[in-house]
């Protein structure tokens, strides 16, 4: 059973189609893949999943119901949270005051005056960032502010987590961490969908992967085999052949997703891969 | 039939000046992200100036036409945007606005100085010479005019479409840091568009002089005819442009022919453009929240319950002291300064905490005002529902604005308050034709306060009233929100907070606030003038709020006592009131960046010296804005990069 299905989306920016009639699920209680060489449409398609970009043609369905016309809060008060690949952090509060902030919204305006702290450092604590509790959140490191997105979200109880690279910025054993506590939530009945260019992290956590290249799922499968699809490799060497400036970053993740080593591309170096179908560079 | 024809070619001209003026607004906003709300202001400078050169120097028309559009205007616009508007693209809207409304009222106050009120004339292009088409008189003025309007749009297709710089341009539109990454030059772009933007501004001035009249005012509310032009086009199109200013022009010019030109609804005709501006901003499809990082603004610190009631009995022992040895006049300007800061409180809510902006602030004041006399219920009772009925409108302005951001928010507040001055102040609910209105004195709990020294403390304990609220509300979890919503609308929706209705109960909140201090204000003074309302009040009131500090409930109170002192230093100098203007506007373009203001200087200092804290009090300028975003590049900070610089 699925709880999201993404059914003939097609994202178009002017002449530039970020994503080209994908068509993907998400199941229950499970964690999902979403892996894509840069400019793949990987975070246009959160975008359009949360609501807060329009697909030019498609439907979204979350838990059977059609949400395509829905706005972005009431998607997120049926149960959908996420974090950004470019924070959006609330920089001029503390990391507990950002989750206070959650909790108040999702408490509504009822459950807005009563205030307690329990659950939100009980959170903080979940995540392991309780002791940046106190620092103003545009301060804190990007490992850092990432997870504090999704205590965010967590203290929303959701149903749905889509996580935008959440492992950028974390280190190799937080990084371990941070798989565990993904496990831990997918085991309290979440369903995680996940955009992350750490292979290793993807193949050790991830139940089903699904890949998108030039805004198409090219393949779905567990772990072993997309890993082992010759279209896969090919998308990911394929980038490196053709563009010329990408030959840096398109090796390293090629390389990545065979010897299974790292990782994060450099960021200045994702910059210039495929500019033209960067999905934050093109704003509608 | 000929007399249809002639309004719609008067509406042509009209339009075609319209559109000059909204071809060079767009320009410069989808260049730069700042929408300079100072382009009529631009334009009513040049045409000064062009009528400085022509007439009063004597130069040759057409050597002072050259001067101005090609030498003076373009030199203005470039020194704008490099000096003062550089780098705010990217800062949040309630900053780059306030550095552009500082523009405006700076200029006006510069163009009083220069060149004091007195009647001037402006001919029209080779005077009355015309042509008839149809049995309809054309001038040669209108022609041109029209012709000009023609010329302009093919010369800025040709720029955008067949030119290198152009192609930046459009690129600048679409994205500032790909421009940068592919060898552009952003930079030269903005002062580029800057610079042609002021000269259009100029042309649309000095083509429109001839009919409206050099007017400080009138030229500088073009403004509104462009930016209601420009937003058929999202002020993105410029075409769609050309087609809003037209239509707007023809419209206009119908209005003037068949709608009444006496009784209730005389003012209809002078606020054609606000209402067009309203329909379009009505119509147009929801606006999708942005995503991009701002980083959080420091913001000063915000006391305790305790510590600001302690102040606020600290407070009153002052005023007291104070006000006890004040004459009957001084009396009056104290409470006046009162009011004012109450006004202030309602933009902390707003514009400090809530990083919305108004320019219609003292309007909500003066529906208060009329209220609260309207009403006739002198008590509290009658203060209360005076402030419940601005907070209605209040919430009324933000409702069509519901669904886009918060830049047309701001603007459609300035075409608000044009339509109230001009239309609803006017009408006989309201202050009627002549301007005035009488107010009975408020009496609390039966007991009328006849005595000025007491009615005025009553008002300085009204304003600490709302500042504890307003403080206690910024403490809370609504606070909290708001702070929130400032720094990322993207992330508040997503955790599914339905910002239209909160930003629509914040703005009714804090016209509430002003319709308070309105209603208040009338009580004291007894008669109240519709002009002390208008749209020109307000926006030194907002410069002054962020100058003095827009997110501290002290820097309101400086700001109310400053403001208070604005007409005082200009009446008793009547020689400079120009120049009280112009410091005013100038110095909110140099400190409009801040927007805690001189206050957190203040606290700066204390700090200092009851040495507490040893932390310094960091102030948000222009290199805290955030770092040109976009692109990946910027997403990780450094912290991310040494581990990968390992694992190579």
């Amino acid at each position: 059973m699925s709880i999201l299905e993404v059914d003939s989306v097609v994202v178009r920016f002017g002449g530039v189609v970020a994503v080209n009639n994908a068509n993907y699920a998400v199941a229950e209680q499970q964690i999902t893949g979403l892996i894509g060489p840069n400019g793949a449409g990987k975070t246009t398609s959160f975008n359009v999943i949360t609501g807060l970009q329009k697909p030019t043609e498609g439907r979204v369905r979350f838990q059977g119901k059609d949400i395509t016309g829905l706005p972005v809060h009431r998607r997120a008060r049926m149960g959908m949270g996420r974090t950004f690949q470019r924070l959006e952090a609330f920089g001029s509060l503390s990391v507990r005051e950002n989750v206070q902030v959650a909790r108040d919204i999702h408490a509504g305006l009822r459950g807005i005056f009563r205030s307690g702290r329990s659950d939100v450092d009980g959170v903080l604590e979940r995540v392991g960032i309780i002791q940046y509790a106190d620092e103003r959140a545009d301060n804190v490191p990007t490992g850092v502010a990432r997870l504090l997105e999704l205590a965010r979200c967590l203290v929303g109880d959701p149903k749905l987590l889509l996580l935008d690279e959440p492992s950028s910025g974390l280190d190799e054993s937080e990084t371990d961490e941070f798989g565990e506590l993904l496990k831990d939530l997918a085991a309290e009945g979440r369903a995680i969908l996940m955009v992350e260019h750490d292979m290793d992290l993807v193949m050790s956590v991830c139940d089903e992967i699904h890949v998108l290249d030039f805004g198409t799922i090219i393949a779905t499968g567990d772990p072993a085999e997309v890993r082992s699809n010759p279209k896969v490799q090919e998308a990911y060497l394929g980038a490196s052949v053709e563009d010329h400036d990408a030959s840096g970053a398109g090796r390293h993740v090629a390389e990545d997703l065979t010897e299974q080593t790292l990782v994060d591309i450099p960021a200045a170096e994702q910059t210039t891969v495929v500019p033209a179908v960067n999905d934050q560079g093109v704003r509608g | 039939m000929t007399s249809l024809l002639a309004f719609t070619v008067l509406g042509l001209f009209t339009g075609a000046a319209y559109s000059i003026a909204a071809s060079g607004l767009v320009l410069t906003y989808a260049t730069t992200r700042v929408f300079n709300i100072a382009h009529g202001a631009m334009g009513m400078v040049m045409a000064f100036t062009f009528w400085d050169l022509a007439y009063r120097q004597g130069i040759p028309t057409p050597v002072a036409l050259f001067l101005v559009l090609f030498v003076i205007a373009p030199a203005m616009g470039w020194f704008v945007q490099r000096v003062m508007m550089r780098g705010l693209g990217e800062a949040p809207v309630s900053v780059s606005l306030v550095v552009s409304v500082g523009l405006f009222v700076g200029l006006i106050g510069l163009a009083q100085q220069v060149w004091p009120p007195a009647a001037r004339t402006v001919q029209p292009f080779f005077g009355e010479a015309s042509i008839s088409i149809f049995g309809v008189v054309v001038t040669a003025h209108q022609l041109i005019t029209i012709g000009l309007a023609a010329v302009v749009a093919g010369m800025l297709y040709l720029l955008l479409n067949r030119t290198r710089i152009g192609t930046a341009m459009r690129a600048s539109v679409d994205n500032h840091q790909l421009l940068q990454l592919y060898g552009g030059n952003p930079e030269r772009v903005a002062a580029l568009s800057w610079a042609i933007g002021a000269s259009l501004a100029a042309l649309a001035g000095i083509l429109l002089t001839p009919v409206i009249g050099l007017d400080y005012f009138e030229l500088t509310l073009l403004v509104i005819n462009a930016y209601a032009a420009a937003m058929l086009g999202r002020l993105k199109s410029l075409p769609m442009t050309f087609v809003g200013a037209m239509s707007l022009g023809v419209l206009q010019s119908y209005a003037v022919a068949y709608l009444p030109s006496s009784g209730q609804l005389a003012g209809l005709r002078a606020v054609v453009p606000a209402i067009f501006l309203m329909v379009i901003i009505i119509a147009l499809p929801q606006a999708q929240l942005r995503i991009g990082q701002v980083k959080g603004l420091v913001s000063v610190p915000v006391p305790s319950l305790r510590r600001s009631l302690l102040t606020a009995v600290g407070a009153v022992f002052l005023a007291l002291a104070v006000t006890v040895g004040l004459s009957d006049a001084n009396l009056l300007l104290a409470g006046t300064a009162a009011t004012y800061a109450i006004v202030m409180l309602s933009l902390v809510l707003l514009t400090g905490y809530g990083g919305h902006l108004s320019l219609s602030q003292f309007t909500f004041a003066g529906v208060g005002a009329v209220a609260y006399i309207q009403l006739g219920s002198a008590n509290l009772f009658g203060v209360f529902m005076a402030a419940v009925i601005a907070a209605l409108v209040g919430a009324l302005v933000a409702l069509p604005v519901l669904r886009l951001t918060g830049l047309y928010l701001a603007l459609s507040t300035l075409a608000f308050a044009v339509v109230m001055d001009k239309l609803v102040f006017q009408a006989d609910f309201a202050f009627s034709t002549d301007g005035f209105l009488e107010a009975e004195r408020l009496s609390v709990l039966g007991v009328v306060i006849t005595n000025d020294t007491s009615y005025v403390m009553l008002m300085i304990l009204a304003f600490l009233a709302v500042g504890i609220t307003v403080l206690a509300v910024r403490r809370g979890p609504v606070g909290r929100i708001l702070i929130a919503m400032r720094d990322s609308p993207a992330a508040c929706g997503t955790l599914g907070l339905d910002q239209r209705w909160f930003r629509v109960a914040l703005f009714g909140a804090s016209a509430g606030i002003a319709g308070l201090a309105g209603a208040l204000f009338a009580s004291m003074r007894g008669t109240i003038a519709a002009a002390e309302f208008n749209v020109l009040a307000s926006l030194p009131l907002l410069l002054i709020a962020v100058v003095c500090g827009v997110t501290s409930v002290t820097g309101a109170a400086f700001g109310g006592i400053l403001l208070m002192l604005m007409p005082v230093v200009s009446s008793s100098n009547p020689g400079l009131a120009g120049l009280v203007f112009a410091v005013v506007g100038f110095g909110a373009v140099a400190l409009g960046r801040n927007p805690n203001g001189l206050a957190s200087l203040g606290f700066l200092a204390g700090r200092k010296v009851w040495g507490r804290y040893g932390d310094r009090l960091p102030i948000w300028t222009a290199e805290d804005v955030p770092p040109a975003q976009t692109g990946p590049s910027q997403t990780d900070p450094p912290q991310a990069r040494p581990e990968e610089v390992t694992t190579r």
